[in-house]
């Protein structure tokens, strides 16, 4: 698939995939080749009711399909990539409103993506959390590592 | 502590735990079971659920959900280690995927608050199928609490009373 294919529509398929993302009301939307995901507010996402606060829960299960997403559509459909390990920093309460994220893949090698991912509220530049972490690609069926240079369709 | 103390102070705990499960929607919505709890110890357990899988494929959990079940763990074990429990909030959570969940099987979470100063908790936890040693998920993470008085100290009931009075979700705009 190239970045020319890639609709709201594609991505929101992909996210079906993902029961969990769609149990949360994940939602794509897309400017160009960037792709910023949609965390609805509903009250069951909620993990402090005296203070209003989104669960740290739900806001990581939300960066982590963040850059899973963002992985998936910068290769061919294929399985989506695993988690290998996460940090999460949580740096402002989580209001009960609709929250974004952006990721940013900071390198992708043939087996293992780094990538950072940000959520935010009000404003991009207050984030209310950070994920940082690799991911494990999806490795073809004949056991090739998948890369973006093995992925360009076969012209010959 | 005296032995006296401390007991009564174990039977607060378990009193406060299963309400600190039952009374955190997200924790509701996911299923979460209150298994036990420990002065800096706490256990859950998250029965399979098909709709919290992370790939329709395979059929196994989301990375996010083992995500959230830590946290609310090392959440409640941070709670109960302090001298009153109070609420806390993640400040920064690190987790390690060591192995798919295996479709099917109950999750159970051993969370343990190693260090706990006046504000802050250092808490480690691990996720299993049945052997902890055999983890799905390790995780570490630091907790602050949110109470800046005695007043705000945990109350079951003011807590049920709050989760009645959150406001209704966002609709979708078209």
């Amino acid at each position: 698939m190239s970045s020319l294919d890639i609709t709201e529509a594609s991505i929101a398929k992909a996210i079906s995939r993902i029961p969990y993302a769609k149990e949360l009301g994940i939602r794509p939307l897309l400017m160009g080749d960037e792709l910023t995901l949609i965390l609805p507010y509903a009250p069951h996402i909620i993990g402090n009711p005296m203070l209003k606060a989104l669960h740290g829960g739900a806001v990581g299960a939300f960066l982590e399909t963040t850059a899973i997403v963002q992985l998936w559509l910068m290769g061919e459909p294929k399985p989506l990539p695993k988690p290998i390990g996460i940090n999460l920093d949580y740096l402002r309460r989580g209001n009960p409103k609709d929250t974004f994220a952006r990721a940013v893949v900071a390198k992708q090698g043939s087996r293992v993506a780094n990538v950072r991912v940000r959520a935010w509220q009000y404003r991009y530049d207050e984030p209310i959390s950070i994920l940082h972490g690799h991911f494990l690609l999806a490795v073809n069926q004949d056991k090739k590592p998948v890369t973006k240079s093995n992925t360009k369709p076969n012209n010959q | 502590m005296s032995e006296d103390q401390k007991s009564e102070r174990l039977k607060r705990l378990w009193d406060l735990a299963p309400m600190f499960v039952q009374g955190t929607p997200h924790a509701k919505f996911l299923g979460f079971k209150f298994v036990a709890i420990d002065i800096g110890r706490a256990t859950l357990s998250l029965p399979y659920n098909k709709k919290l899988v992370g790939n329709i494929d395979t059929g196994i959990l989301h990375g996010g959900v083992l995500t959230a079940l830590l946290d609310q763990a090392s959440g409640l074990a941070a709670v109960s280690s302090f001298e009153t429990a109070m609420p806390v909030a993640t400040l920064d959570l690190r987790i390690d995927y060591m192995r798919a969940s295996k479709p099917g099987k109950t999750l159970i979470a051993e969370a343990h608050a190693y260090k706990t100063t006046r504000h802050l908790v250092f808490v480690r936890a691990v996720t299993h199928d049945g052997d902890a040693n055999d983890p799905v998920a390790t995780s570490q993470a630091s907790f602050m609490t949110t109470a800046r008085n005695m007043k705000n100290v945990i109350s079951p009931l003011a807590r049920t009373k709050a989760m009645a009075d959150l406001p209704p979700a966002t609709k979708a705009k078209k």
